[in-house]
């Protein structure tokens, strides 16, 4: 009887996605079967929200102050730092992962790297319009002005960008240290990024040393972009298209940080 | 007896000393209290400085001289809640079982937790109070009221560490003590760690007026923008000594119904 070797069959187009889509799932179950797990995601940015817009919302009556009203001027950088928390929430989450020995499950089956990467981000930025659509409710009910239809979509894709940042930022640091208490790491980051802009005031109102910071922070723009809606009431190209160009470069740069912590990785 | 206390002294010595090292070593409990608030520091001041120029503010040499007090007192709540949670780690671990077998005074336990956070609260007005130096804060009541901040953000530690010791015993999970951080939060925003009382939108305005932790920050705050004033300091010492024995009472009954309960 002739011994047949086995194979070993590279899946397909069609096996990627059904990867990707499983990790989706996986990730979709962990906010149904787990509701308690997407509560701080949630919670942190709305507390934030309508504490900052109770404390500061006076600003709105120095010159030069461009809103009317300052939670219209605070949603954008409220729906970042969701996107944010939910983005460091999957770093935290792989590492808890690696730590209890499941990702290296993943790591020996055939599927690439880039792949099981794809649908840990795709979860991520999925998982950031939970924590948007709360924001959202609270803030409408709360008097934030209508952006328009276009502002709304604008600022949840821009959402999800920032969520895609965020995981892959997450997604890094968690194959660097490969423990759980990297997490402060991970949240301390997006914190930085996401508040070291025109946040709180507009760009002439801040001390220089910030505004210095503000310029140079591509997410700047991103909350520029997303604000315009709110602020102004209609989108331009001119003030969307840097928006979307620093968020391609953060996505560029960080998914590529993560694939090569992905192919460091051994099983 | 007087044996038995300098054993008991030893004992909280001990357990405070390894209360600041355990957080110290680990970031999750470290962050909280010395990254966060720093962070928030840096980013309100530079983004909200022009408020000073607001109707109403009080008069101070820069927005870093009023946010300070809301910085340290920040810190401190995160403290007594990361206390909270190495406690309740201590408790799912078996470490705590340890030493309630051990012949040493129950409470000396708690006390042990509670001195390492005042250690740490005392740190984190040194740190802040040493950050706001280095970046031009001028305290008007110079170095008398520099002590007595060190000292009001201390006790303060104590107070906000009995809360979280209280619920650490209470539930014995991390889990749930790390659930309240972002109540943390909203006692801060509902206070005036961050702005002004008057210059606050409604309800949160109202709100921040009868809380006791605005009666704390004005306390640490007065030394800086102000020369003391005794209603100011007698508040403050009013509301620690409040949360301070209404946290210790809810400790001694958490503590007293997990030996009777077992968990």
């Amino acid at each position: 009887m002739e011994a047949t070797s086995p194979t070993l069959r590279t899946p397909g187009f069609a096996g990627y996605v059904a990867t990707v889509r499983a990790l989706v799932r996986r990730s979709r179950n962990e906010i149904l079967r787990v509701p308690g797990a997407a509560i701080p995601g949630v919670l942190a940015p709305t507390i934030f929200f309508i504490g900052l817009t109770s404390v500061f919302g006076s600003l709105t009556l120095l010159p030069g102050f461009d809103a009317d009203r300052y939670q219209s001027f605070l949603i954008p950088v409220s729906l970042m730092q969701g996107a944010g928390f939910t983005g460091a929430a999957t770093g935290v989450n792989l590492a808890r992962d690696i730590e209890q020995g499941w990702f290296d499950r993943l790591l020996v089956s055939p599927a690439p790297r880039p792949v099981l990467l794809a649908g840990l981000v795709l979860s991520a930025s999925l998982r950031a319009l939970v924590p948007a659509v709360v924001l959202l409710v609270v803030g409408f009910s709360l008097g934030v002005s209508w952006p328009g239809l276009g502002g709304l979509l604008l600022a949840v894709a821009l959402t999800m960008g920032t969520g895609t940042v965020a995981a892959l930022y997450g997604v890094t640091l968690a194959l660097r240290f490969k423990s759980q208490a990297a997490a402060p790491l991970m949240q301390a980051g997006m914190f930085i990024l996401v508040l070291f802009t025109t946040a709180y005031a507009p760009m002439e109102l801040l001390q220089d040393w910030l505004a210095d910071i503000a310029r140079i922070n591509p997410m700047t723009d991103v909350v520029e972009a997303a604000r315009q809606g709110f602020v102004g009431g209609s989108v331009s190209w001119g003030e969307t298209w840097p928006a979307l160009i620093a968020l391609a470069a953060m996505i560029a740069v960080m998914a590529s940080l993560a694939l090569r912590g992905m192919r460091r990785t051994s099983y | 007896m007087i044996a038995r206390l300098l054993l008991n002294l030893r004992v909280v010595a001990a357990l405070g000393r390894r209360s600041v090292r355990q957080t110290f070593r680990r970031p999750q409990l470290f962050a909280p209290i010395i990254i966060f608030p720093l962070l928030l520091l840096a980013i309100q001041t530079g983004g909200a400085a022009g408020a000073v120029d607001l109707p109403g503010f009080p008069r101070v040499n820069g927005f870093l001289d009023f946010m300070l007090a809301g910085a340290m007192i920040q810190s401190t709540l995160l403290a007594g809640n990361s206390g909270g949670i190495a406690l309740a780690v201590d408790i799912e671990m078996g470490f705590t079982d340890r030493l309630l077998a051990a012949p040493i005074s129950r409470f000396a336990i708690v006390l042990g937790r509670l001195a390492g956070t005042a250690a740490l609260g005392a740190f984190s007005a040194l740190f802040f109070l040493a950050v706001g130096l280095v970046f031009g804060v001028q305290i008007e009541e110079g170095v008398l009221g520099a002590a007595l901040m060190v000292a009001f953000v201390t006790l303060s530690a104590i107070a906000f560490g009995g809360l979280g010791a209280a619920i650490a015993l209470r539930t014995g999970r991390a889990s749930v003590v790390q659930g309240l951080f972002p109540l943390v939060f909203v006692i801060l925003f509902l206070s005036s760690a961050f702005f002004p009382v008057g210059l606050m939108l409604e309800p949160a305005a109202t709100v921040a007026e009868y809380n006791p932790l605005s009666f704390i920050v004005e306390g640490i705050r007065d030394p800086v923008i102000s020369t003391l004033s005794g209603e100011a300091f007698w508040k403050a010492l009013a509301a620690i000594t409040a949360i301070a024995g209404l946290s210790l009472g809810l400790s001694g009954l958490a503590l007293r119904r997990r030996l009777r309960t077992g968990g």
